[in-house]
């Protein structure tokens, strides 16, 4: 069975789960329901297409299958705005607070960050890839301890408020903000695609691509930036979850066995979103939402990331 | 033809090439040869432009590389280095396909194809088109990569000890097809190289580097000798002339 085939076979599986996700014991008020699910439906689209679509870019320009988006720190400095946020104006504050503005200040300070962080690596020309993951790596771990430390100080009461955002979760997204994140997606897409056609070759790896004529840093920059307005993205409308991508883009290698990267993509973009509907869908009809979505995520890629490793164990 | 001019490079304070001025010329095969750290494989990487260098001019029939577009040079120069690990998924044919990339950026074209189909044959690679690389040995996944720098169809070859971890058969096919690159296609091959009787027997300049420097170029007869042996090598090299090949036994 070619990836073609296959990919259509995805997209059947990821319709009919959205199909089961609206449609599953709809009775009462369908006016109030029908909406809220449809709405719930596109939100997942959008976080585990973003997720999926900006781990695979990733894991071409690092040359790393076991490498995540969240190694640049935009998870750790999510949790550690929310966290500020409670820990300056209380938790009412965060439940006064629009969600609009809650939104835009985490989607705002991370791709601020994300710029100052590339800019300043990019500006000599030591510009090696790994030396900015490292920084994104400390720089994470950073906002880590400080979010620990603030989190121990506040109010136990406050701190239920701020646990709460450490996990993603699908059950109460805005409308607004998911329209919106619909326009960003959308055109950073857009911006995307005319760099699409360099991601096969940056595979092979940097020499091959200068070799064959990718004006590299120039094309690595662009594609960083795509990753992290995507990141931003998914990580401000349902929070912290790229554990996820690791999970789907490995599968999606390993499933359609193909390079190419229009079909990697539309792959692990369709997988990601049947995981999601599938985990969130457990998570509603099974666990009566005793859990949350990104704990069956990272339990489940948790699992597969220990298999992973001792596979490549095993190779080499 | 290739012109260096007064060429700079330093690696933290520590001057890996200095002051390098070399012309090679076209349809020729320049073999590089030294010592471990000389420098050889960071000047045939400042030439196809995949390290950048600190001073003086490198320029390809007149052009400046640092000036041309990426894409327009990668249709002049290729290189292949020599560590080729690629952790994709990919058959001969489809590795070979992607020396298309400047031409077609990825959307190949009858024409294009054509000359996937050509550098196949010329690495003999037809019964093994549809076998994954790493189902491959490590000389003939050498040859793969070889028959994708020869789709690429440039005039300048540039290859980083292509002969790494091959054995005598494959070495020798290797240096054989270069050969033949140069005196049926009019290619310019620059290779580097350790084994200095293979740099005798195949090529028809040599450059000799030492820290960094070059200490002697010309002529193949004219480098491979003993004198200027001792310099490169600070050994005693005795050179057998053996059916008009110069050969050296240095064991």
């Amino acid at each position: 069975m070619g990836y073609k085939k296959k990919t259509i076979i995805l997209a059947i599986i990821a319709v009919l789960l959205a199909a089961l996700f609206i449609f599953y014991d709809l009775h009462g008020n369908i006016g109030y329901i029908l909406p809220r699910r449809i709405i719930k439906v596109v939100a997942i689209i959008i976080t585990g297409g973003a997720i999926a679509f900006s781990t695979t870019i990733f894991m071409t320009i690092t040359n790393n299958r076991i490498l995540t988006p969240s190694v640049l720190g935009l998870d750790s400095l999510y949790l550690l705005i929310q966290t500020v946020i409670i820990f300056v104006f209380g938790s009412r504050s965060l439940v006064m607070m629009s969600s609009n503005l809650n939104y835009l200040v985490s989607i705002g300070a991370m791709i601020i960050f994300s710029f100052v962080l590339f800019r300043i690596l990019f500006k000599g020309e030591s510009n090696n890839i790994y030396f900015l993951l490292l920084i994104g790596m400390i720089l994470g771990t950073f906002f880590g301890s400080f979010t620990s430390f603030m989190q121990v100080l506040i109010d136990p009461n406050e701190f239920m408020v701020a646990q709460d955002r450490m996990f993603a979760s699908i059950n109460n997204v805005n409308t607004n903000l998911v329209y919106l994140s619909i326009v960003v997606v959308i055109l950073i897409t857009l911006y995307f695609l005319r760099y699409l056609k360099y991601l096969d070759v940056l595979a092979l790896g940097k020499d091959h691509a200068v070799n064959l004529g990718v004006p590299y840093d120039f094309v690595i920059k662009r594609l960083l930036i795509v990753v992290a307005v995507l990141i931003s993205v998914a990580t401000a409308l349902i929070g912290p979850i790229t554990f996820l991508g690791l999970l789907v883009v490995n599968v999606a290698y390993e499933f359609l066995k193909t390079y190419r990267h229009t079909y990697l993509i539309i792959g692990s973009i369709l997988i990601s979103i049947i995981a999601l509907l599938g985990g969130q869908f457990i998570v509603e009809k099974v666990f009566t939402f005793n859990t949350t979505i990104s704990v069956i995520i990272n339990f489940i890629g948790g699992i597969y990331f220990i298999y992973l490793l001792l596979k490549e164990n095993k190779s080499w | 033809m290739v012109k260096i001019k007064n060429v700079f490079k330093m690696y933290n304070q520590k001057k890996v090439i200095e002051d390098v001025s070399l012309e090679i010329e076209k349809g020729s095969i320049t073999s590089f040869i030294g010592p471990n750290g000389a420098g050889k494989s960071t000047l045939i990487s400042m030439i196809s432009r995949l390290i950048a260098k600190d001073e003086g001019e490198i320029t390809i029939d007149g052009y400046d590389i640092m000036h041309v577009k990426n894409n327009e040079l990668a249709k002049k120069i290729s290189i292949l280095k020599q560590s080729n690990s690629i952790n994709l998924k990919l058959t001969v044919r489809e590795l070979i396909s992607f020396g298309r990339f400047p031409y077609s950026q990825g959307r190949l074209t009858k024409e294009d194809w054509d000359k996937v189909e050509e550098a196949i044959d010329y690495m003999e690679l037809r019964d093994m088109q549809h076998k994954y690389l790493d189902e491959l040995s490590g000389g003939q996944r050498q040859r793969a990569h070889i028959a994708m720098v020869i789709a690429q169809d440039t005039e300048y070859i540039l290859l980083d000890e292509p002969l790494n971890n091959l054995d005598m058969r494959h070495s020798v096919q290797i240096m054989k097809t270069l050969r033949r690159l140069v005196d049926e296609l009019g290619k310019t091959i620059l290779i580097v190289i350790h084994d200095i009787n293979f740099a005798s027997c195949y090529s028809d300049h040599i450059v000799a580097l030492k820290d960094g420097k070059i200490v002697k170029q010309g002529r193949t007869c004219d480098v491979i000798d003993k004198c200027v042996l001792r310099d490169i090598y600070d050994m005693d090299i005795d050179i057998k002339h053996i059916d008009n090949q110069r050969i050296c036994v240095y064991f």
